[in-house]
């Protein structure tokens, strides 16, 4: 971003990157493909780089609200000071705090998941699935992510990404806004699960493998990761893969 | 003549105990911190007529669905009887509205099938309970009271039915019989069939049919006064409650203002922030939670769609939401009487967190929003859940070792793991 000021030009959208994305490293392969789905539609994007922090959203959750505001405000800081207007974000967590919590802090700006931006530019007519990886007939579900569905009443822009693929879309029985969670959100990311019978993330992965799919959709780092170790500790990796929107987008048009 | 009169005393009596103990709720409900619900009227209204009075959200599960259904129309409806009862109560009439004619049988004619309706919804409504125990009715929090009081408002809806279905039958005989005062009036579609066990003398038809029309008046002038003490509320508050429900998305939680001030001025010492009431950060105790987190808890009817689809519950962790709901409510009540009784109030050593809900609980939540979005009325148990994180992290420093440590990132770091902000950028190299 900053270099790109020095150039003196000012990008389209902003790409917000997220911890995640950042840094964990399946997380960061879905960045790169966010980044060349940009590239290839000729958008003219940019990232914060060293100057974007976390946003705060894991410190709400688990009630630090002093550590959010402060994040949140730095941050808003940061956006303010580079005039920035519209924001793209791979993460739902992200999303749901600019979109909705950074307005009533000063941060106001238009704020799209990277699965709506998908969307918008199949409806555009700008973004197909040709030239890759050919995914007709294979069977892919769609893990809901809470901020991103039941949080912020997304469910069908990811489905829309699914369906230009010409593969077989099947629904878990918990879906949309019935769909059920991962087991990462509200901070339980970071630490171990209460005592219980069960992990939440093998109950959804056993709902899941009940479709019998090749692919398993994700559009959350964190959902990517619940999914992954579930599929893991199923030992069904050999024969079923668990994906991000984006990854597919760009895997389809041969990015 | 003495019959009228003991008619208007009853009801004058019921009533007026009845709002006695609901302006006590409404008192507790008052002891919440303020939230402002003014804005959107139209659209607030517009979510109240769908959600509360069209049911919407009851449809995702069509079975119970339809039964409500039938029970929440036929409580509506039956209530032109009552009308006629009253009238007839205080007048000392008989079927006043007989006069209608067709219509009058058309009416009575349409509460007899509803009152079938609404008894059969009602024992399948025991059986589901009882017999067939299904899971979200034999949870922990229902053991004891909460389980008796569901059966006891199905076996007098049950019981009242039965009474307004006999009592007809009772009429309909005498009318037969020509007995003087009981005026041809009505169509019998239903209590018809019950007409063969009745006797058939005059003297015990009038003692049944007088002694059911009593019962039927006096059994809903006492279920509205079980209302306060039972889960039953719904039927009224469900109204307000929707009314005033979170419009905003559900994945927004509120910024607290209390914290936006402090956050300014540390990082601004110039700003003034303006005069604020000193308050905890988050909850302990009832108290610190909003009017609707408490009205929501006295809306609660314990029907468990939210621990149902709760991914901790289902996993076997101990957080229920439907408990949530339930705890707040009965410390709520807990400190009520106390202060009615001059007592101690919230100054009685215990508190809604640890005395009714454990840390374990509060931190099984994933925030998932599949409780606020099943429950039938709006209720949010989510709010209730963050504001008891606010006050174990803002003013206890108390959170499970690996959140302290996350949040300890966060404040060094920029992120929730323990990665230089310096290395921000590194997954553009490695490609």
């Amino acid at each position: 971003m900053a270099e790109m000021i020095a150039r003196g030009e000012e990008p389209e959208i902003l790409f917000w990157v997220g911890c995640a994305g950042s840094y964990d490293e399946r997380a960061q392969k879905t960045t790169r493909d966010i980044c060349k789905i940009l590239h290839h539609v000729g958008i003219k994007y940019a990232v914060l780089g060293t100057e974007e922090s976390c946003t705060g959203d894991p410190a709400k959750r688990a009630g630090n609200e002093f550590l959010f505001q402060m994040q949140a405000m730095t941050n808003i800081e940061v956006l303010n000071g580079y005039n920035i207007k519209k924001i793209v974000t791979g993460c739902p967590h992200c999303f749901n705090t600019i979109k909705n919590e950074y307005p009533g802090l000063g941060g106001t700006y238009e704020v799209i998941h990277h699965t709506q931006l998908i969307q918008d530019l199949i409806n555009e007519g700008k973004l197909k699935a040709e030239g890759g990886e050919s995914f007709k007939g294979k069977k892919i579900t769609y893990h809901d992510p809470c901020y991103l569905g039941r949080g912020n009443g997304i469910y069908e822009a990811p489905r829309k990404a699914l369906e230009v693929l010409d593969a077989q879309l099947v629904e878990m029985k918990r879906c949309k806004s019935n769909g059920l969670c991962c087991g990462a959100g509200g901070a339980q990311m970071f630490k171990e699960p209460e005592k219980g019978n069960k992990d939440i993330n093998i109950e959804r992965i056993e709902e899941a493998l009940e479709t019998s799919p090749n692919i398993i959709a994700a559009g959350c780092p964190f959902c990517m990761t619940m999914l992954s170790d579930g599929v893991k500790m199923k030992d069904q990796n050999q024969n079923v893969q668990v994906l991000d929107i984006a990854e597919i987008t760009a895997r389809a048009n041969g990015l | 003549m003495i019959s009228q009169i003991l008619f208007i005393a009853l009801t004058i009596a019921a009533i007026a105990f009845f709002s006695f103990n609901l302006k006590k709720v409404i008192r507790n409900i008052k002891l919440g911190r303020p939230a402002d619900r003014s804005d959107q009227p139209s659209k607030r209204l517009a979510t109240m007529l769908k959600v509360a009075f069209g049911q919407t959200k009851m449809a995702v599960r069509p079975i119970p669905a339809a039964l409500h259904f039938v029970v929440y129309v036929g409580f509506v409806i039956i209530n032109i009887e009552v009308l006629e009862i009253m009238i007839d109560g205080i007048f000392g009439t008989h079927r006043i509205f007989g006069g209608l004619g067709s219509v009058y049988n058309f009416l009575i004619g349409g509460f007899e099938f509803l009152a079938l309706g609404v008894w059969i919804a009602c024992v399948i409504f025991l059986i589901r309970r009882n017999i067939l125990k299904l899971k979200r009715f034999i949870a922990r929090e229902l053991t004891g009271w909460p389980k008796s009081d569901a059966n006891y408002i199905l076996f007098t809806e049950i019981l009242l039915m039965t009474a307004f279905l006999l009592m007809n039958a009772a009429d309909a005989k005498l009318q037969a019989l020509g007995a003087h005062y009981y005026i041809s009036a009505g169509s019998f579609p239903v209590s018809h069939f019950l007409q063969n066990l009745l006797p058939a003398n005059d003297a015990n038809l009038i003692a049944i049919e007088r002694g059911c029309w009593w019962f039927h008046i006096i059994g809903i002038l006492a279920f509205l006064n079980y209302l306060p003490y039972s889960k039953h509320f719904h039927i009224l508050f469900a109204f307000p409650n929707t009314y005033f429900s979170n419009l905003e998305p559900k994945g927004e939680f509120t910024n607290m203002q209390s914290v936006t001030n402090e956050v300014k001025v540390m990082l601004d010492p110039s700003f003034a922030p303006p005069e604020a009431e000193a308050g905890r950060f988050g909850a302990k105790d009832v108290n610190d939670l909003t009017w609707v987190n408490l009205m929501n808890a006295y809306t609660c009817t314990e029907c468990g769609r939210c621990t149902s689809v709760c991914p901790a519950n289902i996993t076997g962790k101990l957080l229920s939401p439907r408990k949530i709901m339930m705890d707040t409510r009965d410390r709520m009540e807990e400190v009520g009487k106390t202060l009615d009784k001059g007592g101690a109030g919230f100054d009685d050593g215990k508190s809604l967190i640890d005395d009714y809900i454990t840390r374990e609980e509060i931190w099984a939540c994933t925030s998932c929003n599949a409780c606020v979005e099943a429950c039938p009325i709006n209720i949010d148990p989510l709010a209730i859940i963050t504001d008891l994180r606010r006050y174990a992290v803002m003013e206890e420093s108390q959170a499970p070792s690996s959140i302290s440590t996350m949040l300890g990132n966060i404040e060094n770091n920029g992120a929730p793991w323990k990665y230089s902000p310096a290395d921000r950028l590194n997954w553009a190299k490695e490609n």
